[in-house]
């Protein structure tokens, strides 16, 4: 390890009692608590830190903060490897490993800088116009330069870190934790207001931590330690440093994503807080604006403001030499500030004529040399700065004349006044005005939708921003119903004055030079590349980003989109004003996917529901399914079986002896009421004012467009009560449409709605032998056809326990469905499984119950009912009543919806009797002919049939039932697979329905 | 998110609701009604910048359907109340 020679002596808040290790590149470094990455390297000398995305052009680190768009760095490793990081956030730790990015094989030796020396072939909109011939090219194209193009590395291992969510409410939000931002947060706390104030940086301050200012006769920095405290000491307030409010959503939603510090480990890496705040206080700052001029990127050109930081905040010595280049005074406080450092000022570069003033009157130093009017025409060096060329500027800066002046320097600085952070205000739909004294937009309305205080409302001097804030915070408290809104006394300051910018940013190209001037540093775009877009016809703000990708890059182009609007204001001749901004999206940071997963990840991805046999099936080996949110056993496999081998072992046993089946998740609603009958009769399709006590009945719900939206059964269980089963799938929805019906369209009917799914086990025993094996379960009410015949229902005990049983069946076979009180599910499935032991009774799962209901020609609502078929197109026209009305019934009449030739079920067998049916196929009648080969049908669901010993398939054929024995071509193009099939009615097993009552 | 005031339980983040469309429409009478009438019921929606009148069912609290005035420009909820009071009103939240 080398000691930092670029470490100042003295000054500086960081720590240099000890001492920090650290790697970058692989190469070790020292550093100090209170640095970060950034001014860690700095200190260290490393001037060289990444890759552009588009050319490769050495970069280095332009800024102290979250606008960075050079310095991102792939952070540690492995599992916890994280791409795209900003050096300039990331607080130094003893151990850190950081690496460049977007280099091949080092940094130092690029290859891929050699599409710098194609920079001709990518012009703005390059992949529209450039590599699309021949056109079979563009994939390998797209690879290569996908490749060469980008940032860092997605990690590929599971993230051993947890993140976590956490909902609040607050009465005053104060985003940002500079002078403006304490200021509020002092103000509305003060007045009792439960306030959260949330700061991006690693400790409060902002502009404080970098300036050499004076506030209530202390150093600023003193200043905000108290505030701080006195803050901390206030039980109602919440203080989030490392926190970014990132996104302003719908009524005062914010989202902030904390970084937690935990040694241990133990706590989420970071936070993601969803927080309401009945008031906003916007104290966000304004971001330091770069100059364009040629070559204005090489490692060791940085933004002025960001070198004064590293040597007030940091100690930390950006060059030796340097040039500042301003349009504005601003940049004279920090040459003021490093010459005080020991950098030696090689000169003061303004746009303007005349700034001699500013340089006595802000350096107090008149030998530092002032050249006015003129501009940088040249950066010599390619991996750091080696020296400027200066030229005079004329024609008030629309070009550059006379000899040019070198001057040797390691470090450019550059300033072009301040752009407000209005992105907040902006996501929260504030409009923006273009100030023209500040060559920038600030927001139009200071108090809606948020209150903008401070630099972030264009006020830059520290007395105002002190001011603003005060008095943003009392009344934003005020507004919550605390406090009179009267604002406490701003403390007197000594500081710098506000830095009013000369309106000329983009410098012209020297004369008969190319050079690219950067606009958008992360994103390679230049003056230039913006010209040309404007040049090839793009108008509008949007259009000119989207096609040059300028501010399309991970900073969202908080140093670039100005310049980036000036450039197209320039080339249309139009006022900035006048072209306007793009749109300020959500999120203003980069968040992590962990963060916005919080918790609901792996097993907690989703809720999962299990039935009261969940542990049953567990035991028994049972492989599950989700359906709908419920874990469901799909099949058990035993020792040595297939699937396919269980599945059908399952079948064959409902159709031979008795199968038992869980179907708990099936929907449940118990209906109560003096018009139950009615709603009922209103909703299914056939009628049920003759439904007996003691009966069930199945029948078929549409939507009000016509089309069929689920079935099930529902039994009479008193003179005023029913109970209703629907599909598992469509359970929420069913609730949702019959409250719906019985409290907005006829409210005025007396019935009353409570879903009782998950009070209710329930298991289906199927089979020729499932009388006996429910004789077996020892009732307490006769279960012989004449006590309890098809479609009827009774309540008593079942081995001991109470249950309702209907006889209804979806297999075929003789079958009731048996109900118990929750808790007795598994005591009562499990009494049935012993009981059945002697009659051949098999557990079966979803698989084998969708194979019977296929055998049957059972249709459900997915497959079959999708959305577009009709009773009818599923053979069930008979069903509808022609007495009554029904939701969906005047619809279901539409001329197209009983048109011939539609869509019907029917039944496939594979012609071959070997053959199995592809999944998903399309049925067409010749699939020989050249496309497009119109299609005549499609398959729906299909299965093996262990009954028939062939592949079966239930599809949707136009004019299908007119089609019987027709043979028909299964074609599945993705599979590669075809088969023959023949179209047969869509009852495979018994058709003529004797085994469920025989 | 929206945060919308459910008259029964209260303030309660938009994931516990179902929408539930144009609050103002009426289902035509089957005896009376022409074709014209079921296709502007099932199918026609006006889509307003500014206030709008829709249904809400609170799927994860109450089960009710509330009537909420939003506004489709700012998203600002205007007003919430419930849509069936024939069995009783809320209290207050």
């Amino acid at each position: 390890m080398k000691p930092q020679p670029f470490r100042a002596v003295s000054g500086g808040a960081i720590d240099r009692t000890r001492t920090l290790g650290f790697s970058f590149d692989g190469r070790r470094y020292e550093g100090h608590p209170g640095d970060t990455l950034a001014s860690a390297l700095i200190a260290n000398g490393i001037r060289l830190v990444g890759r552009s995305f588009k050319y490769h052009r050495p970069r280095g680190i332009l800024t102290d903060g979250v606008e960075e768009p050079n310095a991102l760095v792939q952070l540690a490793r492995g599992d916890r490897t994280e791409p795209n990081t900003r050096a300039t956030q990331i607080p130094l730790t003893d151990g850190l490993v950081a690496a460049s990015q977007n280099s091949f094989p080092s940094l130092t030796h690029d290859l891929g800088a050699a599409a710098g020396l194609f920079a001709g072939l990518l012009p703005a909109g390059f992949y529209y116009k450039t590599f699309m011939w021949p056109e079979a090219g563009w994939r390998a194209y797209e690879y290569l330069i996908r490749r060469a193009a980008g940032l860092g590395r997605a990690p590929r291992l599971p993230d051993p870190d947890h993140y976590e969510h956490r909902h609040a409410h607050v009465d005053v939000l104060v985003v940002g934790g500079g002078p403006a931002g304490l200021a509020a947060a002092d103000a509305a706390s003060r007045a009792g207001a439960r306030v959260l104030l949330v700061d991006q940086d690693l400790e409060f301050g902002g502009r404080l931590l970098a300036e050499p200012a004076r506030i209530d006769g202390r150093p600023a920095r003193e200043w905000v330690a108290a505030t701080v405290a006195a803050l901390a000491a206030r039980p109602a307030t919440v203080l989030l440093r490392r926190a970014t409010a990132f996104g302003h959503y719908d009524q005062n939603l914010i989202g902030i994503v904390e970084q937690v510090d935990d040694p241990a480990g133990r706590a989420p890496r970071q936070r993601l807080w969803k927080l309401r705040a009945r008031h906003i206080v916007l104290a966000t700052g304004a971001i330091e604006r770069p100059l364009g001029f040629p070559d204005n990127d090489r490692p060791g050109v940085m933004l002025a403001s960001a070198a004064q930081a590293y040597v007030n905040r940091f100690a930390a010595l950006p060059g030796r030499r340097a040039v500042v280049f301003t349009n504005n005074d601003g940049a004279y406080a920090a040459a003021r500030d490093l010459k005080r450092a020991g950098i030696e000022i090689a000169a003061i570069v303004d746009v303007r004529a005349r700034p001699d003033d500013a340089v006595s009157r802000i350096t107090g130093d008149a030998e530092v040399s002032c050249l006015g009017g003129r501009a940088i025409a040249r950066v010599s060096g390619r991996r750091a700065v080696q020296g400027v060329e200066l030229m005079q500027l004329a024609g008030s800066g629309a070009r550059l004349r006379g000899a040019s002046a070198h001057i040797d320097c390691d470090l450019v600085l550059m300033s072009g006044g301040w752009t407000p952070s209005v992105h907040l205000y902006s996501q929260a739909r504030g409009k923006l005005d273009y100030d023209r004294r500040l060559g920038t937009f600030v927001p139009a309305d200071r108090e809606h939708p948020a209150r903008s205080a401070g630099a972030c409302a264009g006020r830059f001097a520290l007395a105002d921003a002190l001011a603003d804030g005060g008095a943003a915070g009392a009344a934003a408290a005020r507004a919550a119903g605390f406090g009179d809104g009267s604002v406490p006394p701003t403390p007197p300051v000594e500081a710098d004055g506000e830095a009013v910018p000369h309106p000329l940013w983009l410098m012209p190209a020297p004369p008969g030079r190319r050079a690219k001037r950067f606009v958008d540093f992360q994103n390679d775009v230049t003056a230039d590349d913006v010209a040309l877009a404007v040049r090839e016809g793009y108008r509008s703000i949007e259009h000119v980003k989207r096609y040059t990708t300028l501010g399309m890059g991970t900073d969202q182009g908080k140093t670039s989109n100005l310049n980036g609007i000036a450039a197209a204001a320039a080339a249309l001749d139009r006022p900035p004003g006048a072209v306007g901004t793009t749109t300020f999206r959500t999120p203003y940071t980069p968040v992590t996917l962990g963060a916005v997963a919080g918790h609901h990840v792996g097993p907690a991805l989703d809720p999962l529901r299990v039935t009261p046999m969940d542990g049953w099936h567990a035991q028994a080996g049972a492989k599950f399914v989700n359906a709908a949110l419920w874990r469901r056993a799909q099949l058990y496999r035993r020792a040595g079986e297939s699937e396919l081998d269980a599945v059908n072992r399952e079948a064959l046993a409902v159709r031979n002896a008795a199968g038992l089946v869980d179907v708990s998740t099936l929907g449940k609603i118990d209906i109560q009421g003096r018009d139950a009958a009615e709603l009922l009769d209103r909703v299914y399709v056939n009628g049920w004012r003759t439904l007996a006590v003691g009966r069930s009945r199945y029948g078929v719900m549409l939507r009000e467009d016509g089309f069929v939206l689920d079935d099930g059964t529902t039994s009479r269980l008193d003179e005023q009560r029913y109970f209703m089963t629907t599909t598992t799938a469509n359970a929420g929805r069913i609730l949702m449409h019959l409250e719906h019906l019985a409290q907005i369209v006829w409210p005025a009917l007396d019935v009353k709605l409570t879903a009782v799914t998950d009070h209710w086990a329930a298991l289906a025993l199927a089979g020729p032998r499932a009388r006996s094996v429910l004789e077996a379960l020892r009732p307490d009410f006769p279960v012989d056809d004449a006590g309890l015949p098809y479609m009827a229902w009774r309540e008593g005990r079942l081995a001991g326990l109470p249950a309702r049983v209907f006889r209804i069946s979806f297999s075929g076979e003789r079958a009731y469905e048996i109900y118990t009180p929750a808790d007795f599910g598994r005591a009562l499935w499990q009494a049935a499984i012993e009981a059945g032991r002697p009659h051949g009774l098999e557990p079966y799962g979803t698989e084998a119950m969708g194979v019977l209901r296929i055998e049957k020609g059972h249709f459900v609502p997915g497959p079959e009912a999708d959305g577009r078929t009709t009773l009818d197109d599923l053979g069930l026209g008979r069903l509808m009543s022609k007495s009554k009305d029904c939701i969906g019934k005047a619809a279901a009449q539409r001329p197209a919806l009983v048109a011939p030739g539609r869509k019907q079920l029917v039944g496939l067998l594979a012609t071959d009797p070997a053959a199995s049916i592809p999944v998903g196929a399309q049925l067409v009648l010749d699939p020989a002919r050249p496309p497009p080969n119109p299609m005549v049908g499609h398959v729906a669901s299909l299965c093996y049939s262990p009954t028939l010993e062939r592949w079966i398939a239930l599809a949707l054929v136009r004019a299908g039932r007119d089609r019987i024995g027709e043979r028909l071509t299964a074609t599945a193009p993705l599979l590669g697979r075809r088969t023959e099939v023949t179209i047969v009615p869509p009852v495979f097993v018994d058709p003529e329905g004797t085994r469920v009552r025989g | 998110m929206l945060l919308i005031s459910c008259p029964w339980c209260g303030a309660r983040e938009e994931t516990e609701f179902a929408y539930g469309g144009d609050a103002t429409l009426k289902r035509p009478d089957p005896a009376r009604a022409d074709d014209a009438q079921w296709y502007g019921y099932v199918y026609l929606r006006a889509n307003p910048k500014g206030p709008h009148d829709e249904l809400w069912y609170h799927a994860a609290g109450c089960r009710r359907w509330l009537r909420v005035t939003r506004d489709t420009a700012s998203h600002a909820i205007l007003d919430t109340a419930p849509v069936d009071t024939s069995r009783g009103k809320p209290d207050s939240p």
